[in-house]
């Protein structure tokens, strides 16, 4: 009863500065407007599990020394393969490095690669795809097929082309990545672009003597962005997922640094006896991507009214 | 520099058509006209080839439609022969044309203001403090009263004669020669659409541009402009001076005319438009 007497009652303090219906200041419409965003993505609990996953791993990534116990590259072969105890909280490898350590340092990369993959992927999807829909004809013949071209691969077999040629690192497992990721943005931005295209204001800024490219990056980019950003999270797990299996393979962070594929990689030789070497990355793999994929249902339904 | 005898625009025997898969379409046929820097009225029935001239003068005639003329010279430069970089230096410059419903010929995403400054901003490179403020002056020209706020503006903020006066704005705010205003009044009320008149008006007689008004109202054509142009089909069936449109003798214009309902001369039933398909023939 009393829930209902409290959704009665008008708001108060806070509250009521974020519910107005007039607001003072374009800052307070601003703090409204995001506050009535929350709460439409507060009603999916899904979508909030997967924010406080991503957020506890960007916690873990900007204070991974503080909450690590042990430097997750130190190799103490008398305590090989331990399993969990109070000294090392989810046991060591066999190099007698700490697990709960090497996962807590391992966020960092993982957030670095899809970081990077985004800022690298997205612009060139948004380019490709807005100038292929606004100029149209040949330009968007060629743009589109290659963008196909890209698609009809599989993710991680391209990703390992590209690796193989490039040669295995943290930073060509990025390009690799990012280059198998940008045709999905491509096609978002057409679509986008194309039901833009024939608006009367782009015949506007046209009769105004606005260049093609102008008109790109000024008129039509802005309009296909958001579109862009919620394909970009619902695509975040897939990244984390090539990324860990080029690791896995060997071909994408080098040892020492920790990378939750590649500690994988470690521990498969013994994953009868000591299983949690290798589960426990592969949980941490799992969980993130989860989260992720969550997160980006849940910004969709707030972003996207056509959506629901 | 500019010979005041010149006539602004000279256009002669243009013609724009369309070939589809469906067959020809003659959108405008041998259109020829000289404009000097006067108020110019364009009008006819939709589909009678009104706003493709608007857009054969700018060369923004989309594919496939194609576009040839034996003379079609602004200020004595040839605008056919012009290349695509060419033109985009007297579009939006010398050449501007506002757009009938602002709700849609303004950029749902981008202020106001920021609107008006990137017709500025392509035609030469100008500071942000120096723009806006030429901005906030354009705004007070076309008589809106807090500049600093509309400046700040979205267009769903706007109501749609604060819009069209925005979009005014962003095609003065240069200076340009030649305005071509595209039905700037049809989706405005009657009230507001006058005020918008008279701001263009204004601006047209003080900075001594060239108008061609396109429209489909006769009676307003009649009271605002100097010159009109009667079109049919894509042709331009008569042309009068706006004071003499009652001595029309073209049966097209006639009948217009008289499909008009007036408050002095009451009648019962008011006449009907006979097309003739002579009236597609050279007269």
């Amino acid at each position: 009863m009393s829930g209902n007497e409290s959704t009665l009652a008008a708001p108060v303090g806070l509250k009521a500065w974020l519910m107005t219906d007039t607001p003072g200041s374009g800052w307070q419409a601003a703090c409204g407007r995001a506050y009535r965003g929350w709460r439409a993505f507060a009603r999916n609990p899904m979508g909030v599990v997967g924010l406080a996953i991503v957020l506890i791993l960007l916690f873990c990534a900007a204070f991974a020394p503080w909450i690590a116990t042990a430097d997750p590259t130190v190799q103490d072969l008398s305590l090989r393969l331990q399993p969990s105890s109070a000294e090392h909280w989810l046991g060591t490898d066999r190099m007698g490095r700490d697990t709960f350590s090497a996962l807590v340092y391992g966020s960092r990369v993982t957030l670095y690669i899809v970081a990077l993959v985004l800022v690298i992927a997205a612009p060139i999807g948004l380019l490709v795809g807005s100038s292929a829909g606004y100029i149209g004809g040949w330009t968007d013949k060629v743009l589109m097929r290659i963008t196909d071209i890209f698609f009809s691969f599989p993710r991680l077999v391209l990703a390992l082309a590209f690796v193989a040629s490039l040669g295995p690192g943290l930073n060509n497992a990025v390009i690799a990545i990012a280059l198998t990721a940008w045709p999905a943005y491509a096609r978002v931005a057409r679509a986008e672009t194309l039901a833009v295209r024939k608006s009367d204001f782009i015949a506007a800024v046209r009769t105004q003597g606005a260049s093609n490219w102008r008109i790109i990056f000024r008129h039509v980019m802005p309009l296909s962005l958001p579109s862009v950003i919620v394909r970009a999270t619902l695509d975040m797990a897939g990244i984390i997922l090539t990324a860990a299996g080029l690791g896995f393979l060997g071909l994408g962070a080098q040892p020492p640094t920790p990378e939750w594929g590649a500690m994988i990689s470690v521990g498969r030789e013994n994953i009868l006896d000591q299983w949690w070497v290798a589960a426990v990355p592969g949980m941490a793999i799992f969980i993130v991507s989860l989260g992720f994929n969550l997160l980006g249902d849940g910004l969709r339904d707030v972003l996207d009214p056509k959506m629901t | 520099m500019i010979i005041s005898d010149q006539p602004l625009l000279q256009i002669e025997n243009l013609s724009v058509r369309y070939i589809t898969p469906t067959g020809v379409v003659d959108a405008l046929r041998n259109v020829s006209f000289e404009l000097g820097r006067e108020k110019l009225g364009v009008v006819g029935e939709s589909g009678s080839g009104k706003s493709t001239l608007g857009r054969a003068i700018l060369r923004l005639i989309p594919r496939p439609g194609e576009v040839s003329a034996d003379r079609l010279a602004f200020m004595g430069q040839d605008l056919n022969g012009m290349s695509e970089t060419e033109m985009r230096r007297i579009r939006g410059k010398q050449i501007t044309m506002i757009l009938q419903d602002p709700k849609f010929s303004l950029n749902p995403v981008m202020k106001a203001g920021d609107q008006i400054l990137e017709a500025l901003s392509i035609h030469g490179h100008i500071n942000r403090r120096e723009g806006r403020m030429r901005v906030i002056e354009i705004l007070k020209a076309v008589r809106i009263r807090d500049p600093e706020r509309v400046y700040n503006a979205y267009i769903h903020e706007l109501s749609g004669g604060m819009g069209q006066r925005v979009m005014t704005a962003m095609m003065v705010v240069t200076n340009p020669m030649l305005l071509i205003a595209d039905e700037p009044t049809s989706a405005l009320d009657v009230t507001v659409r006058m005020q918008v008149l008279a701001i263009i008006d204004d601006l047209v007689t003080q900075r001594g541009m060239g108008l061609i008004f396109i429209s489909h109202d006769l009676n307003l054509v009649g009271s605002f402009c100097d010159r009109i142009l009667i079109m049919y089909g894509g042709r331009i069936v008569e042309s009068s001076r706006a004071s003499e449109l009652h001595n029309c003798k073209h049966p097209y214009t006639r009948g217009l005319l008289e499909s008009l309902p007036s408050i002095e001369h009451p009648k019962d039933v008011l006449a009907t438009l006979k097309r003739d398909p002579a009236w597609l023939m050279a007269p």
